[in-house]
C-alpha cells in the first residue's frame, strides 16, 4: 500500500515579489517555499502511513534545486522521493504538467489501496487544475477541497468542503484527493528525519524516462506544447492617486467624513 | 455520436455555460456567466446555449433565457440530482462532443473548479482559471488593454480577424495580469469567478421565448464511482460580501489586536450605513476570520459603493477584487502602500486611532 503525493515548490509571493523589466516575474530572486496546500497534502499522506505503515512516495516537477524541498518533505517522514526533471517539461501549462506527472505516478505504480494526495492550488498560479487533471489522466476518481479524510477498508469517507457547507462522499482506493489547508496541520521535521533524509533514495525521472508512455502526447508537453498560451502580460495601470488627507489622524477623518457627506456617499 | 476532433476548428461554434445548481436552485454566477456569454456570442454572431444537469430542473431553464440563453440543453436524471464529478463529467463530455461549442464557461465555484480541470484534460484542449476579463473582438480587447494596463496599444501591432477567446486572469500570485488563449484546440474553456462578471438585465420575453431541448443521453449506477453519504449546509450563515453595499476590509496591519482589529471594522461598516467586514488573504490565511471573508483574486470579488482598506498593502491579487469599487477609502500607516495608488481617499496613520476618529466624523456629520 501506498501514497503519493505531488508537491510543487513555489516563489513565496506572499513576501516581496521581483519583476523583471520585461514583465514577467524573477523567480531567482524570489524565496522559495513548498506550496502550502501541498503541505497538508503530504501531512494526510503521512497520517495514512502512522495508521496504516504505508510507504509515502512524494513526486515533484520541476528544476533540479527542487531537489532540496524534495530532502526537507523526506525529513518529514517521506519514504522516497521522485524529481520529474527536464528541459522538454518546461513552461508547461496545467493539461501539459498534469499529463507528466500523471505519468510520473503511473511509473511510480500504484494500484488498489492506494492515494494520490494533491494540494488544492499553488499559490502561484491559483489554477486548482492540476490535481483533477492528474485524476482524469489516470482514470482515478477524485474529491477535491478535502477537509476530513477517514479511512475504512478499501474506501475513504471524505469531506469536500462547499462555499455554503461541505458534501461526504465515500469512494473506493485508488482515488485522488485534494487537500486543503482545514484538512490537518503539517508536521515538522525531527532531528531523526533530517539524519535520515540524504539516505532515503531519490529518483529522478527525466523526458527520456517518461517520453515512451501513452501518457505523454508530445505535441500537448512543454511551452510550444502546452494548449494555452500567454497572449499578452501585464501591469494594470495605477488609477491615479486619489486624495491624501493631510493633517493628524483626527483632523484628516473630520475632513474625509465632510467630503463623504458632500458627495453623498453617506 | 458525430466524429469528434478538437483540433477541427471550425466544426466549434457557438458559446455555452455550464449552469450550476445547488438542491434544485441555480446558483447567482449562472446569470452573469450567460450575460457575459451573450456578450461574447454578439461579437461574433453565434448563439448562447445553457448546459442544465440535475433531476426535475427542467422549469430553471426559462429564467436563464431570461439572461441571454437562446437554447438550454436540459440533462434530467436521479443520478444528476447532486453535483458528483464522474457523473457530470461523463455527460458534460458527451454533450461537448456531440454539440461541440466554440466557448464553454463555467462558475469558478468549489464545484466547477473540481469539474472544469477534468473536462478540459478528457477533451484534449486547453483551461484558463478564474478569469476576470472575457474578449472576442479584437478592437473591444484593445479598448480594454487602453483602459487596463499600462500598454501603449497604439505602438503595437494586432491581428484583428484574430477571432480566439482572449481569457484575462491575475497571474503569478496576483502580482501581473495575462491574457491567455487556446489557439490550437476548441472548445476555448474558461472558468470565470462569481460576482466578476455584470449579470445583464432580466428580459422576461426572453424567458418565454428560450428553446429548451432535452437530448438523449447514457448514464448508469455503473458509471458512479463516489457515494454521496451526505450533503450539510453550514450552520453559520455566510458573510454575503458580493451583495454589500459597504465592505470594510482588515489586512496584515490589525496583527497588533486582531479582535479589536475586527471590530473597528464592523463598527465602521454600521456607521457607512451597514455592511460586511472582508479580509485580505494575510488575514484568512493566519486564521484570524473565516475564509469567507476574503477579498481578491482567491477570495470574493466585490463592488460595493463603499469600500475601506484597514491595513492592507494592496497586492494586485487583493485589488483584483474590490478594484470595482465605487469609491475606496484606504488607511494604512505606510504611505508608500501600493493600495493608496487604487484609493479615492488616503489615510495615512494608525488604523486604531483613524477609525474611532472616523466613526465619530461620520456619525456627527450624519446626525
Amino acid at each position: 500500500m501506498k501514497a503519493i503525493v505531488c508537491v510543487k515548490q513555489v516563489p513565496d509571493t506572499s513576501g516581496k515579489v521581483a519583476v523583471k523589466p520585461d514583465g514577467t516575474l524573477d523567480r531567482a530572486s524570489m524565496a522559495t517555499i513548498t506550496n502550502p496546500d501541498d503541505l497538508n497534502a503530504v501531512e494526510a499522506a503521512l497520517q495514512l502511513k502512522d495508521e496504516t505503515g504505508c510507504e509515502v512516495v512524494v513526486i515533484t516537477m520541476g528544476p533540479a534545486p527542487a531537489e532540496g524541498m524534495l530532502r526537507e518533505l523526506l525529513a518529514r517522514g517521506c519514504d522516497r522521493a521522485v524529481l520529474v526533471s527536464g528541459r522538454e517539461f518546461g513552461g508547461s501549462d496545467t493539461y501539459a504538467t498534469s499529463q507528466i506527472l500523471a505519468a510520473a505516478v503511473k511509473k511510480v505504480g500504484f494500484g488498489e489501496g492506494d492515494v494520490v494526495f494533491c494540494g488544492r492550488q499553488a499559490i502561484d498560479g491559483d489554477t486548482a487544475q492540476v490535481g483533477p487533471q492528474i485524476a482524469e489522466k489516470l482514470g482515478l476518481p477524485q474529491i477535491t477541497y478535502a477537509a476530513e479524510i477517514k479511512k475504512e477498508g478499501e474506501s475513504l469517507t471524505v469531506k469536500r468542503m462547499l462555499e455554503d457547507g461541505y458534501m461526504t462522499l465515500k469512494v473506493k482506493t485508488p482515488c485522488l484527493i485534494t487537500c486543503i489547508k482545514e484538512l490537518n496541520e503539517p508536521r515538522y521535521m525531527n532531528v531523526a528525519g533530517v539524519l535520515e533524509c540524504y539516505s532515503k533514495p531519490m529518483d529522478v525521472y527525466d523526458y527520456e524516462t517518461l517520453k515512451d508512455d501513452p501518457l505523454i502526447e508530445t505535441d500537448t508537453i512543454g511551452l510550444q506544447g502546452s494548449p494555452t498560451n500567454i497572449f499578452k502580460s501585464f501591469t494594470p495601470p495605477q488609477k491615479g492617486a486619489g486624495t491624501m488627507l493631510q493633517g493628524s489622524e483626527k483632523e484628516a477623518a473630520a475632513e474625509l467624513a465632510g467630503i463623504l457627506a458632500a458627495k453623498h456617499i453617506i | 455520436m458525430a466524429e469528434y476532433d478538437c483540433k477541427d476548428l471550425a466544426a466549434f461554434k457557438g458559446v455555452w455555460v455550464f449552469c450550476e445548481q445547488r438542491d434544485g436552485k441555480l446558483m447567482p454566477t449562472d446569470f452573469e456567466l450567460v450575460s457575459e456569454a451573450r456578450k461574447l456570442a454578439d461579437e461574433i454572431g453565434c448563439e448562447v446555449w445553457g448546459l442544465l444537469l440535475g433531476d426535475k430542473v427542467e422549469a430553471l431553464a426559462k429564467e436563464l433565457g431570461g439572461y441571454g440563453a437562446d437554447q438550454v440543453l436540459v440533462c434530467e436524471s436521479p443520478l444528476l440530482k447532486d453535483y458528483r464529478t464522474e457523473t457530470y463529467a461523463k455527460v458534460i463530455c458527451d454533450m461537448v462532443k456531440e454539440y461541440k461549442p466554440e466557448v464553454f464557461l463555467i462558475g469558478a465555484s468549489n464545484i466547477g473548479r473540481d469539474l472544469a480541470p477534468r473536462l478540459a484534460a478528457r477533451l484534449h484542449t486547453g483551461l484558463t482559471a478564474d478569469c476576470t476579463h472575457l474578449d472576442i473582438d479584437v478592437n473591444k480587447y484593445v479598448e480594454f488593454l487602453r483602459e487596463s494596463s499600462t500598454i501603449d496599444v497604439d505602438s503595437q501591432q494586432f491581428d484583428y480577424d484574430n477571432r480566439d477567446l482572449k481569457m484575462t486572469r491575475p497571474a503569478f500570485g496576483g502580482h501581473l495580469m495575462a491574457t491567455i488563449i487556446c489557439p490550437r484546440f476548441r472548445p476555448q474553456m474558461s472558468t470565470v469567478r462569481p460576482g466578476v462578471m455584470k449579470k445583464a438585465e432580466f428580459d422576461k420575453a426572453k424567458a418565454e421565448a428560450v428553446k429548451v431541448v432535452k437530448p438523449a443521453f447514457e448514464l448508469s449506477e455503473s458509471d458512479c464511482e463516489t457515494e454521496i453519504v451526505e450533503i450539510k449546509k453550514a450552520a453559520k450563515k455566510l458573510v454575503d460580501l458580493i451583495g454589500a453595499n459597504v465592505v470594510v476590509s482588515v489586512g496584515r496591519g490589525i496583527s497588533k489586536d486582531t479582535e479589536k482589529g475586527i471590530e473597528l471594522a464592523q463598527q465602521l461598516a454600521d456607521a457607512l450605513g451597514g455592511g460586511v467586514v472582508g479580509a485580505s488573504r494575510a488575514v484568512t490565511d493566519e486564521g484570524w476570520i473565516g475564509a469567507d471573508h476574503q477579498v481578491g483574486q482567491t477570495g470574493k470579488t466585490v463592488h460595493p459603493k463603499i469600500y475601506v482598506a484597514l491595513g492592507i498593502s494592496g497586492a494586485i491579487q487583493h485589488l483584483a477584487g474590490m478594484q470595482d469599487s465605487e469609491c475606496i477609502i484606504a488607511v494604512n500607516k505606510n504611505e508608500s502602500a501600493p493600495i493608496f495608488q487604487a484609493a479615492d481617499y488616503g489615510i495615512v496613520g494608525d488604523l486604531y486611532k483613524v477609525v474611532p476618529d472616523l466613526i465619530k466624523q461620520i456619525e456627527a456629520v450624519k446626525a
